[in-house]
């Protein structure tokens, strides 16, 4: 892990006004921030624990568990908010049994939901696993579910 | 540059140092300003928003708080509009929903007329003020503490919320805190904050304990002092 | 390549580059936006390379990749050079069918064709586009013609002329005047003086001096400043370079938000590129001036499109606004003298340089001068992209080229400026859009989303909507913004689930005003409007909601209930497959019915009903 750290810092230079983007790239490299993982970086970018953790709580980018393999994020923009998305996020917590910023106990699942992705034409919109889905509706949820191996309310039950 | 300007306070006219804050010159002035995160020693933060005044601006006025807004030669301030009381009401409403029982918060809402809180409470006891990470980072220089989260969620916190390892129990973030939330005990030869208990070092003359022996180490760390330099407490010296 | 090392040398090279096109050869261009994309474009784009290779036509047809086209409600679309023949909701099937047919034979496909829903009548040529040709698509109109990771492209359509115009004959002080007579106004927000803002930051004292693209674009509703940094990455590159010879800097950032990341990989490809060509870095076009940009992006922080916000976070801290008693032209990023304009902003710039400030300010109105790229979503038949000149009315926008409201439901507002604006009543439909009439009636420009609302929209509701985002993205450092907006969010809440007291209307107002002028930074200091400006022109629906314990447009759950109307319900049993409480039940081919102890208000039932039997009440 180190040398993955110390690969990430140098790639910006050790260059302390990017530790945003360093922290992204070390959550991209290890899934999450791990708390070791923050150590090392505040020593070799000399800033204060206490800064590197400020930071990491602050920006909803970052998570500092471990996130489940799948990546669920609801845009709750307005534009998708005045087309239904917060009724598709009620469907979703139903469905993977967790709440917005959650990860499911066998992370597997993790759902967030992110203010406007920038999508807005294809509202309701949803990002999983970086793959954007437009113009959703309970059904096209109950699909994506489904895909991911969850079970949803279908035409087989009823 | 002159090393004072002159400015008008609720009509008097006042001399204030030059790249003093409104609040400083007022208070200097003995006009007195309501306000819970500033504080002299520490940089300017601006946060309560308790100590707003109004400023005039060209034909309109403006908002500005007055421990970080700089005198001006010429400046002409109101303290006390209905503006002004509309704001502190506000605000120290909105903080006795976090906080409703701490004196200086009591003084100040009974200053201003405010019985109650008609907001739903939430008890936080802390106000965030920041007072006390500021003084941890500026003053004592350890940055021991922070921020954690943003908005509603935020809070005074150490790293991961575990015992934090830059601290040095000093205790001036307890000390500084305008509403004493932040509990230190000194026990046993321990002292205990922030749920980490620092031994204390013991005067090797009379046998008190002094000080936290890791406040003393970064004593003799940044002034580069000998192992021994503290080996007795001040009054054994 | 090599590096160009003058003004002239560049002429020779867009020269070169369009000799050696053929502006007959056919050309099929897709749009790749991530609007597009999220349709499945990337699949379509793979089946046009491999008809392309199965028909040998690889020297014959072109095949682009360009950025956002603007009409996102009709994605997947091609446009085919040189006739532009606009195909849209094409599939994967239709692509031989494209190539063989319209390609190579001049033939159109009428199923692909756009058919304007108004009057019914196919239409051919993207310019006859209803949507497109009541626009004046000066900055986004390049998007089509761009391939953005292709500087060729740009080169080829006369790109970086305005720089060179610049380097080589006129003083940063004559460019900094073009710009103020051109009156340019930031696209960001707010609205300010473009040159008055170069102008300061180019006379403050401090060095080095930085210039800023702000691409952190946080309005929800809004994401013109994406498509332009996916779609022309050049373009604001060629503003950003204009911008920093003005002003007198070397050192650029882009601070664009992570959630963007095709934006990011094709703005880091094309400042790649412009290295390469020796337009960007030391020497540009052997003037003398050196500049470079540094791309940092965000964290998901809605505050950071706040300037102090925006430094704090280049500089590698949490989000956090300071007071703005020092301009940031003086003492900004680092405290040093810093010039922040956002994506559009610096987009507007070339056209300015080359065209010149006379005909740039002789475009929309005496204040407000350009074009304006608004984002038009929500309950809007045509949702996308759409530019057009400054004092354009509201309706021309919403009806003329948004096709009206969807459905055949009633309009019921527009909201403009985001988070920090309001919503806009039906009475104002013919007032002209710019900064100050929008400013006037309690809304602002901001970035340009334009959510058009419906009579299912609840006012109360989205006025919540609003605060529960200030919310979430408040920083939390001044008490105002930090538990005000979350008070006024619990009053709302109240209301919204039917427990709204009769002093909340007046108690909502004096906080709103209390938190405008109490706030640290503009996130605080405009968080209330949403809230103000529905209380202002829907009062009725929150009287409503207090008094009679009703939401009249069937949104908020406390207050209404679902049922089946008997006359409409074919018993198809849609709803009961998808009512996840077994709350909707019914034997085929009769009536159903929805039990109220067990609904929970999902929406389910009413999404999946064809026949319109689900009511809410």
């Amino acid at each position: 892990m180190q040398a993955k750290i110390q690969a990430i810092i140098s790639r910006y230079g050790s260059d302390k006004g990017f530790l945003v983007p360093i922290l992204q790239d070390v959550q991209r490299e290890l899934n999450y921030l791990p708390e070791d993982a923050l150590v090392m970086v505040s020593t070799l970018l000399e800033i204060p624990l206490s800064r590197i953790f400020e930071v990491a709580t602050f920006y909803k980018a970052f998570s500092l568990t471990p996130r489940g393999k799948h990546l669920l994020s609801l845009c709750l923009g307005t534009a998708c908010h005045v087309r239904g998305a917060p009724l598709l996020s009620g469907h979703i917590e139903r469905a993977l049994g967790i709440r917005p910023g959650e990860t499911s106990p066998d992370l597997e699942f993790t759902f967030e939901t992110v203010n406007c992705l920038g999508a807005c034409a294809l509202g309701p919109v949803m990002v999983v696993d970086g793959e954007y889905h437009g113009q959703l509706t309970i059904a096209k949820t109950n699909a994506i579910l489904r895909d991911l191996g969850r079970k949803v309310p279908s035409d087989e039950e009823a | 540059m002159s090393d004072t300007v002159t400015l008008k306070i609720n009509g008097r006219t006042i001399t204030a140092s030059a790249g003093s804050t409104l609040l400083a010159a007022a208070q200097s002035a003995n006009i007195y300003i309501p306000n819970l995160c500033s504080n002299e020693e520490l940089t300017p933060y601006g946060a309560c928003r308790l100590c707003m005044v109004e400023i005039a601006h060209g034909k309109r006025t403006r908002m500005v708080a007055s421990c970080i807004y700089e005198v001006a030669e010429g400046l002409e301030v109101q303290t006390v509009t209905e503006r002004i009381l509309n704001v502190r009401k506000l605000v120290i409403e909105l903080l006795l929903a976090r906080n409703p029982y701490h004196p200086r918060l009591l003084k100040i809402s009974h200053e201003l007329g405010v019985q109650a809180s008609r907001f739903k409470e939430d008890v936080k006891g802390c106000i965030l003020c920041g007072q006390c990470v500021r003084t941890c980072r500026e003053v004592v220089g350890v940055a021991a503490i922070g921020f954690k989260g943003r908005g509603r969620t935020r809070t005074v916190a150490t790293p991961f919320d575990k015992a934090p390892a830059d601290c040095i129990a000093c205790g001036s973030c307890a000390y500084i805190c305008p509403v004493k939330v932040i509990p230190l005990e000194d026990k046993n030869n321990v002292r205990t904050i922030w749920k980490t208990e620092f031994p204390m070092a013991v005067c090797k003359k009379c046998g008190r304990p002094f000080a936290p022996e890791k406040q003393l180490a970064y004593f003799r760390k940044i002034a580069n002092l000998p192992e021994n330099h503290f080996d007795t407490c001040i009054q054994c010296r | 390549m090599k590096k160009l090392k003058s003004p002239g040398e560049l002429a020779a090279l867009q020269a070169e580059i369009r000799a050696g096109r053929d502006p007959k050869k056919p050309c099929i261009t897709i749009c790749a936006g991530t609007g597009c994309l999220a349709y499945g474009t990337q699949k379509i784009i793979e089946c046009f390379r491999q008809e392309i290779d199965k028909q040998h036509l690889q020297d014959r047809v072109q095949l682009r990749t360009s950025g956002c086209h603007g009409f996102c409600e009709r994605g997947p679309m091609v446009v085919i050079h040189p006739q532009k023949i606009f195909y849209q909701r094409i599939k994967a099937e239709d692509v031989p069918d494209i190539i063989s047919k319209t390609v190579l034979a001049g033939e159109i496909i009428d199923r692909l064709s756009y058919v304007d829903p108004a009057t019914k009548q196919k239409i051919v040529y993207e310019h006859d586009v209803p949507f497109y040709k009541r626009q004046t698509r000066y900055v986004l109109g390049m998007n089509g013609d761009i391939d953005p990771a292709c500087i060729d492209d740009y080169l080829a359509i006369g790109g970086y002329s305005g720089l060179s115009k610049a380097l080589s004959g006129m003083k940063p002080e004559a460019v900094i005047e073009e710009v103020k007579k051109a009156n340019l106004r930031g696209r960001g927000g707010g609205g300010f003086p473009t040159g008055w803002k170069w102008e300061s930051t180019r006379k403050a004292a401090g060095e080095p001096k930085y210039i800023i693209c702000n691409a952190d674009e946080g309005d929800p509703g809004a994401y013109m400043d994406r498509s332009l940094l996916e779609g022309n990455p050049h373009l604001v590159l060629e503003g950003m370079l204009i911008g920093a010879y003005a002003i007198g800097s070397s050192q650029g950032y882009i601070y664009v938000r992570n959630e963007y990341p095709l934006a990011v990989h094709n703005i880091t490809l094309a400042i790649e590129k412009a290295r390469e060509v020796g337009l960007l870095g030391e020497n540009i076009l052997g003037s003398g001036f050196s500049f470079d940009i540094k791309i940092n992006r965000g964290g998901g922080a809605f505050v950071c499109g706040e300037s102090s916000a925006l430094f704090a976070s280049i500089e590698g801290r949490s989000g956090e606004p300071r007071a703005k008693y020092v301009h940031a032209t003086d003492q900004g990023l680092y405290n040093k003298p810093t010039n922040l304009n956002n994506v559009e902003t610096w987009g507007n710039v070339p056209l300015i340089i080359n065209r010149g400030a006379d005909w740039y300010a002789s475009i929309g109105t005496a204040n407000s001068t350009g074009t304006k790229i608004f984002s038009l979503v929500g309950k809007i038949n045509n949702t996308g992209l759409v530019e057009v000149p400054m004092g354009i009315t509201l309706r021309e926008i919403v009806y003329d080229i948004g096709g009206g409201i969807p459905n055949g439901r009633k309009f019921k507002a527009v909201q403009t400026g985001g988070p920090s604006g309001g919503c806009i009543p039906e009475q104002f439909l013919d007032m002209p859009v710019d900064f100050d009439e929008l400013a006037k009636i309690g809304s602002m420009m901001g970035s340009g989303g334009m959510i058009v609302m419906d009579d299912r929209t609840c006012m109360v509701d989205v006025a919540n909507y609003f605060l529960k985002f200030l919310e979430e993205e408040s920083c939390g450092k001044c008490t105002p913004c930090r538990e005000g907006v979350l008070q006024m969010r619990l009053i709302l809440d109240r209301i919204c689930e039917g427990q709204g007291k009769e002093e909340d209307i007046n108690t909502l107002e004096w906080m709103g005003q209390a938190i405008i002028d109490g706030s640290l930074c503009a996130l605080g200091g405009s968080a209330p409007n949403p809230v103000l400006t529905t209380i202002k022109y829907f009062r009725d629906e929150y009287e409503a909601h207090i008094k009679h314990k009703k939401c009249p447009a069937g949104v908020c759950k406390a207050l209404i209930t679902y049922s089946v109307d008997a006359e409409k319900c074919t018993g198809c049993h849609a709803c009961a497959r998808v009512c996840p409480t077994q709350a909707a039940t019914g034997e085929k081919k009769k009536t159903h019915v929805v039990d109220l102890g067990k609904c929970i208000k999902c929406g389910a039932c009413f999404e999946a009903c064809k026949f319109d039997a689900i009511k809410i009440l």
